[in-house]
């Protein structure tokens, strides 16, 4: 027997073996199912298109809007700072960086979870990464694009901002590719594209889906434009599954590296607190940590609202729930790591800038950290916090925070008060740089709202390849061939 | 059945004949089909389904993609064009002294030259893709049948192009109910 036929054997066999009723005895240990009231490929597809299907429901439309406005106030904060200048701003000597630098990190940061989850829990092959992915990898374009938004106004004069590009013009101007700020542009843009591909790459078979269940000419035209005229076959399968698991590759080294190259924005200087080889590990940390809180804080009402509660059930929140508990105990161990870089290190700038942290003018700031950051997510460690889902959103919320809060303690906290005491301030944000931020979220919703009405919220066509082994919560054909092999 | 009642190709140059569609009931029918398929010696056939059944394309006898060396190239090519292209830049044409650093080091290029890999490997990967499968593409005479649609949802199809050497009206169409077809129908072009 050759090995392609063996193969064959071996993937028959286990399919067998996992029929429903087989698969569906008990093992001792049995866990909640990753799909409820499983009712065949048929039924998933209903399941995942009826909110697309059915009229815009009144919250859809009161959060459209709502979204809408926050961008309009975005847009015209951005006007006003373009016309008017960055001293609209609170940032100047010697805090430089402020809400925006904060910004930019966290958005970024956020998207990092979802690129987690995309890519590196494919290469995994953790199944229940399939319910969730679509979602997350929604957030990770609408967040990096709200993050691109805060250095490109950053930079005061936006008209020149075609000057970090490298393009043949006749000043002969060329970028300086020395500086971590020119590796973030190549980060970024990077970043952005490949998430694009990745998510527009799983979306073609789902979007052949909108396009065969289409009623409207208008909606099968455009389904049926972006879904290249995909027709399910084989052939194509057989490719797709090969380019999907190389762009996942792809996207998992950028997990790794982007945030890596934003941290070195930091990490390069030689100020106390920032000038620090933890920085990268640090910040990939902290990325997926406040990215998974902002994955519960969106798919806890999603899962409600667009009617997936079957698909996207309790035990994917808490299994969510137990990663955001890892990463967020990495971050508290880089924070301690610090405080006992400077304690050991001996230089009494690194000291002095601790205790700063600690003690001094934003010792508030550190006390929300610390609270929000640390304290909070150990709920996770209880089985009853991780099922409880008004709990579990709180909690979201309080990480959300207190990670936009360790940027402004990384930030501002080791700006205000440099070498020299004549040049210490107290930072203080203005009412345009409040309005800026809340302005980002508009455009994060607007996006996302859009997102949840127009494309399928879930990959449907990789569901269905696994649903066998959702419905019974125990382990996969892969798992099982795996063992085999 | 023989291979000799089914190596004529009864079908002539434009015929609006397509192929014939089979329809199965389910993933575990069409993977048998599907070996049968290939073993009768048919070359023109495609599997169609909402998911890539485990185990489909050992049982179709398809050749391992080559799509790799698509994200190979772009992502050499890419990591070549950042690291050749800043010596260029600060090295040659605009050489920036900023505290006494060498012009052009290859580790302050580096990060550069890895995120430009992944990203052309990424782009290349998937043209890529899209070269190997023959997409975009509008129109697919398959679109015409009134069950195909079902192919992104629930069901399981296996279409015969009427240009395959093997192809037979009768004879296919007999073939593939003896393989577990529910229904098997002539799609026209």
């Amino acid at each position: 027997m050759s090995d392609s036929q063996q193969h064959v054997e071996l993937e028959k066999e286990a399919l067998g073996a996992l029929s429903p009723e087989v698969a569906a005895t008990p093992t001792g240990l049995a866990r909640e199912p990753l799909i409820t009231g499983y009712g065949g490929l048929g039924w998933l597809s209903d399941e995942v298109t009826r909110f697309n299907e059915r009229s815009a429901p009144s919250w859809w439309r009161a959060g459209l809007f709502a979204a809408l406005l926050l961008l309009l106030l975005g847009v015209v904060m951005v006007a006003y700072l373009v016309t008017t200048g960055i001293g609209v701003w609170g940032v100047g000597h010697p805090v430089m960086w402020g809400w925006a630098t904060i910004n930019f990190v966290w958005w970024i940061g956020i998207g990092h979870a979802g690129t987690l989850i995309s890519a590196i829990l494919f290469l995994l092959r953790q199944h229940w990464r399939t319910a969730v992915n679509r979602v997350a990898e929604a957030m990770t374009i609408f967040a990096v694009l709200c993050a691109a938004l805060f250095p490109i106004i950053h930079v005061g004069r936006v008209w020149y901002i075609w000057w970090l590009l490298p393009i043949p013009t006749s000043n002969a101007v060329w970028p300086q590719f020395h500086s971590p700020l020119m590796w973030d542009v190549f980060a970024i843009a990077t970043y952005l594209t490949v998430s694009i591909l990745f998510w527009y790459l799983g979306l073609v078979p789902d979007l052949a889906l909108m396009r065969d269940r289409a009623r409207r000419p208008v909606s099968r035209f455009f389904y049926g434009l972006f879904s290249l005229g995909w027709t399910g076959s084989q052939r194509q399968w057989h490719h797709y599954e090969k380019a999907y698991l190389i762009i996942a590759g792809l996207a998992t080294a950028l997990v790794v590296s982007v945030h890596s190259i934003v941290s070195l924005d930091f990490a390069a200087t030689q100020l106390p607190g920032w000038h620090s080889t933890i920085f990268p590990p640090c910040f990939v940390a902290g990325a997926m940590f406040s990215g998974f809180g902002m994955v519960l804080t969106l798919v806890i009402p999603v899962r409600r609202l667009c009617g997936l509660e079957n698909l996207i059930t309790r035990r994917h929140i808490d299994l969510i729930c137990k990663v955001t508990l890892a990463t967020g105990s990495i971050v508290a161990y880089a924070f301690v790591v610090e405080g006992c870089y400077a304690w050991f290190g001996g230089k009494p700038y690194d000291r002095f800038m601790i205790w700063n942290r600690v003690a001094g003018p934003y010792w508030w700031a550190f006390f929300v950290v610390v609270t929000c950051n640390f304290l909070a997510p150990q709920a996770f460690w209880f089985r009853k916090v991780r099922f409880n889902l008004r709990a579990v959103w709180l909690l979201s919320i309080l990480i959300n925070i207190g990670m936009w809060m360790e940027r402004f303690v990384i930030i501002v906290g080791s700006l205000h008060r440099d070498f020299v005491p004549s040049n210490w301030s107290y930072y203080r944000p203005t009412w345009v740089d409040v309005c800026t931020f809340a302005g980002s979220f508009g455009l994060f919703f607007t996006f996302f709202l859009l997102f949840l009405r127009y494309l399928p919220t879930v990959a449907v066509s990789e569901l269905k390849s696994i649903a066998s082994s959702c419905i019974s919560g125990c382990s996969s054909t892969h798992q099982k061939l795996d063992a085999r092999k | 059945m023989t291979m000799e009642s089914n190596s004529t190709n009864s079908v002539g140059r434009g015929s609006r004949e397509y192929g014939l569609i089979a329809e199965f009931a389910g993933p575990d029918e069409v993977l048998r089909a599907a070996e049968r398929l290939r073993v009768a010696g048919f070359r023109l056939w495609d599997v169609f389904g909402p998911y890539p059944v485990p185990g489909m394309s050992a049982a179709m006898g398809l050749e391992k993609s080559p799509v790799g060396w698509f994200g190979f190239l772009g992502g050499a090519v890419g990591f070549t064009i950042a690291m050749a292209g800043i010596w260029y830049l600060n090295e040659v044409h605009y050489p920036l002294p900023i505290g006494g650093k060498p012009f052009f080091s290859p580790f302050s290029a580096f990060p550069t030259a890895f995120e430009l890999a992944i990203l052309f490997a990424a782009i290349a990967t998937f043209l890529g893709l899209l070269a190997l499968i023959g997409l975009p593409r509008g129109r697919h005479p398959l679109f015409g049948h009134r069950r195909f649609a079902l192919a992104t949802r629930d069901r399981f199809f296996v279409v015969i192009e009427s240009a395959d050497p093997n192809y037979h009206l009768e004879n296919t169409r007999r073939f593939l109910e003896t393989i577990g077809a529910v229904s098997v129908e002539v799609v026209m072009m």
